[in-house]
Parts: C-alpha cells; structure tokens; sequence
C-alpha cells in the first residue's frame, strides 16, 4: 500500500519544528506501523537523508516505550499501542498525520521522540513499597480478597507510556499516577505508606508541570492499558485524606 | 487554615475547592428555582416571600456571604487551573481528535464566564434594580406599588423580549455548565463506583435539563402572555 505520510521533523527542542510530508510506497499491510516508519527510514538513508527519530524497544506492547500521536490520537487507535497497530487498519492512498505525544512535561528531543522521564520521577517519589518484601510469599500468606486482587491487577496493568497525558486536553497525568496509587492502595503491603505516596505522587506530578483532570475521559479512551478512569477518583480521595490529615 | 493554602497550593487541592463550591452553588441553584416557581402561584405568594426574606436579615446577609465567598473561590481557582491546563499544553497539535470528550466539558470555561456576566446583570436587574426606573415604588416615581412587589417587578423585566431571550440563554448555558459539572464533582470527590460512572453524567443532564426548564419556563410564561 502506498501511504502519504505529514512527519513532524524537528532538530531539538530549542530549534522550531514543521510538518513534513512524505511518501510511504509499497508498505506490506502486515508492517506494524513502527516497522513501516522502519522502510521510511531505510529510504531517507539511501538518498542520504536524516531518519525520522521516533521511540520503541520490545514492539510487543508490553514496555509502553512507543509512542506517537497518530492522526490525531496517541497510538492512533483506542486499543494498541503503536508497535502493535497494524498497517491493514489504514487504507491505500490514506493521508497520515505523525505528531510526537505533545506535553511541556514530556520536552521533545528529536523529531518523535520525546523524553517521559517525567513519570520515572513521579514513580521515585512514591510509587513503590520500602520494606523488603522478600521472595514471592507462600499462596495465601496474606489474605487478598479478590476483588481487592482484581482491582489492583486492573491498575497495575500500567505500562507508563504516557498516552494519557499525551491525549488530554489538559496534558495531565492523573490516570497514570490514578493508576499507580490505586495499584498499592488496592493491597495490604501498599497501607502503610498510603498516605505519604499519594502526597508526594501529586506533588511531584505538578512540580513537573502536568496539568490536572476536568474529566473530559480521553485518556481513559486511548489507554493501551485500559485504565479506568475510576482511579483517578480513588487518586482524588487518597491525596485529600492524607491532605487532611498530614494538615491536623 | 493551613489546610485551605495547602488545598489552594495543589493541583488537585484546587479541584477539591471547586468541587465543593459547586456544589454549594449547585443547592443555592437548585433552592432558588423553588423560590421562584411561586412566580405560578400569583402576586400575593410570591411577595409574600420576598417579605419573609428580607425581613430576616441576618440570615440574608450571611446566605449572601457565604455565596459570595463560593463564587468568588469557584472562578479564582477554576481560571488557575485553566491556566495550569494551558500552561501543560504550550505546544499544539497540528491534528488533535477527541474519541469521548464531550461538548459541555469543552466549554467549561466559556458557558462560567457567561454566568458570571448573566449573574452581574440579574444583581443589577432584580437586586439592585439600577437598570429600570419602573423598579421603583410609586412615592420614587416607579410602578410598584410596594418594595416587595417582586411579581410585578419580574412581570415588567420580562415583557421585554430582548432581555428574556438573555435569561434564557444564560440558564440553557448554566445547564450545560451543570450537566458537565454534577457528574464531575462526584468524580473530583472519588465517589464515583463503576456502576455510577456509567448513570451518572445521564442523571446530571436529566437534572440539568430539569434546572433549564425550571428557570426558562418563567420568562417564557412572561413572554407568552401566561404571566401578566
Ligand atoms: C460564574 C462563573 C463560573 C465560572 C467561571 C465557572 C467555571 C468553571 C470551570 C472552568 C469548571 C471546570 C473546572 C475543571 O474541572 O477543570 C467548573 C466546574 C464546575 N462548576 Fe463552575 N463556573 C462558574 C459558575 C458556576 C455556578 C454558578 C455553578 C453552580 C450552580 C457552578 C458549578 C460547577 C460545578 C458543580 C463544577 C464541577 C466541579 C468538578 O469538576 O468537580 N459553576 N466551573
Ligand atoms: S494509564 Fe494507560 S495511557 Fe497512561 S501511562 Fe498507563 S498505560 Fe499509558
Ligand atoms: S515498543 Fe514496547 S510497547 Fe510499543
């Protein structure tokens, strides 16, 4: 299939950056769209021209390292992520649109690529349990009930691609962080640090310039993961109580 | 105290204020239709209840304060946090599509703003009765024939054509500003359950559409010949 493709071309983050269009001939429906930017590429080489830059590393969908705004939605569909899109879902002739995931917290490096280290030091701050748990625990050494299991599952499901910022209107990572809280909230090993990780979870995610939630749901809508966004409700209650209380 | 600067200082602190604020005007809202739906039980009803407002000052001035302070929260933190949004955006998409977003989340900001007008012309129109002479009892060279003669007061405001199509726009925007903002503040609280999440933003349009119908039916009764 034959493909015009609208790159976003930029040299770094101080110089200005343009869409530029390309041609894509002759891509095998069955290229991942990683792949397809793969041939792009390899053609730009052979006429001595810079590749596009863009983000991946396991294209199996589990590493969240891939990105992409793809006509107008990161990761183009509602359900994958970019390694795992499929060419076949677009049609011969179509007109495509590549913007990098657009965030003042995720500052642009090179073309595509962007730098999410953001959500790396919203995790550091919080997202993680300080005693050491040790080796896997015997089967029921600590009594989850299942819809406890179940609904941290859900949320630990977060592959941190940062799709959700990217797609809200407001740039804000609250289903990310939504989703980290509520994963540890969820289980017993996650109580003791409850409080103090959601304070210094959000604290960090406005230090690094995020915006907040007005519940217009996109990042629900494109998470790979799918995310709900009821954790971002749980992140609300969380951050107040401890708010609260830490206040008193 | 040092709570209110820690909420005003963090992001989701900010949500929090404007969530509780709403809903305080939410029931400001919801109370003053019920109030002004006696407009259908004719004149005396009516002024009678003007009179037994004003006759109780204290509790008046404190409701007044209290609205005050939540109005004043509500618009100093939703536009500082409108500016944080902004502020997280600098650079935008040359292509951007939403897959849920709805219209009255969209317009948040436009159909407040546009209440805030409407309320500053309402105070001055029904409140202060500064833009029409008539509003004035007989002895200062107005038609009323006492201070609390409100249903005439209403009866003459919306005789005018002009102004009743504002009030009717600013309300049908009030209610679109509501029908985003009752399901909103549940999800702000963390109250909403995976049950709720899917009834919710229907319940707060029928409510909304409820409020719409409430406020518009007063100056279309006017307009209509109904009310005279
Ligand atoms: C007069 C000027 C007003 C302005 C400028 C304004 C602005 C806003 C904005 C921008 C939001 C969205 C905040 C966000 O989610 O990011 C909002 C939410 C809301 N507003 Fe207003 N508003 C105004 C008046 C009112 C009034 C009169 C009411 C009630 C009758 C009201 C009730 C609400 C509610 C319930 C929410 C939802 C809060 C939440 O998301 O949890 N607003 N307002
Ligand atoms: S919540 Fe979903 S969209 Fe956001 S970072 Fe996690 S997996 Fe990606
Ligand atoms: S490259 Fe790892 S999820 Fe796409």
């Amino acid at each position: 299939m034959n493909l015009h493709l609208k790159v976003w071309r930029q040299k770094n983050a101080a110089t200005k950056g343009a869409l530029v269009s390309y041609e894509a001939r002759n891509i095998p429906e069955d290229c991942s769209f990683l792949e397809m930017l793969d041939l792009v590429n390899e053609d730009l080489l052979s006429r001595g021209e810079e590749p596009i830059a863009f983000d991946h590393d396991c294209r199996e969908g589990i590493c969240g390292m891939c990105s992409l705004t793809i006509n107008g939605i990161p990761h183009g569909t509602s359900d994958t992520t970019t390694c795992q899109l499929y060419m076949r879902k677009f049609k011969d002739g179509q007109t495509i649109y590549i913007e990098p995931f657009r965030a003042s917290a995720f500052p642009l490096l090179r073309d595509l690529s962007v730098n999410r280290s953001a959500f790396d030091r919203i995790q550091q701050a919080g997202g993680f349990i300080s005693a050491h748990v040790g080796a896997a625990p015997d089967g029921n050494a600590i009594l989850v009930p299942k819809t406890d299991a179940d609904h941290a599952m859900e949320a630990a499901a977060c592959i941190g691609c940062g799709a959700c910022a990217a797609a809200c209107p407001n740039a804000s990572a609250m289903l990310f962080v939504g989703a980290k809280v509520t994963h540890l909230a969820s289980l017993p090993q996650g109580q003791p640090e409850r409080e103090r990780r959601a304070l210094a979870m959000v604290r960090r995610m406005d230090a690094e310039g995020f915006g907040n939630c007005s519940n217009y749901l996109e990042c629900e809508a494109v998470c790979p993961a799918e995310i709900p966004a009821l954790v971002i409700g749980q992140l609300n209650r969380d951050y107040a109580h401890a708010l609260v209380k830490e206040s008193l | 105290m040092n709570l209110l600067i820690k909420l005003w200082r963090s992001s989701i602190g900010k949500k929090w204020l404007v969530a509780l604020t709403g809903l305080a005007l939410l029931g400001f809202v919801v109370a003053h239709l019920l109030g002004n739906l006696q407009m259908f039980s004719g004149a005396e009803k009516i002024n009678a209840y003007a009179e037994f407002l004003k006759a109780n000052e204290k509790p008046l001035w404190l409701a007044r304060i209290g609205l005050l302070i939540c109005f004043v929260t509500h618009i100093l933190a939703t536009l500082s946090l409108v500016r944080m949004n902004r502020a997280a955006r600098p650079d935008a998409y040359a292509l951007k599509r939403s897959v849920q977003a709805k219209i009255s989340t969209r317009t948040m900001a436009l159909s407040g703003l546009t209440v805030l007008s409407f309320v500053a012309f309402h105070l001055a129109h029904y409140t202060l009765r500064i833009t029409d002479a008539r509003f004035k009892v007989e002895a200062e060279g107005g038609l009323l024939t006492s201070a609390h003669d409100v249903y005439h007061m209403v009866i003459m405001g919306f005789q005018n054509p002009l102004i009743s199509s504002f009030y009717i726009l600013s309300v049908g925007l009030l209610s679109l500003h509501l029908s985003h903002g009752i399901s909103s503040v549940f999800q702000t609280l963390g109250l909403e359950t995976k049950k709720s999440a899917i009834w919710m933003p229907k319940a707060a349009t029928l409510i909304a559409l409820l409020l719409f119908t409430g406020y518009a039916s007063i100056p279309a009764a006017v307009l209509s010949g109904l009310l005279k």
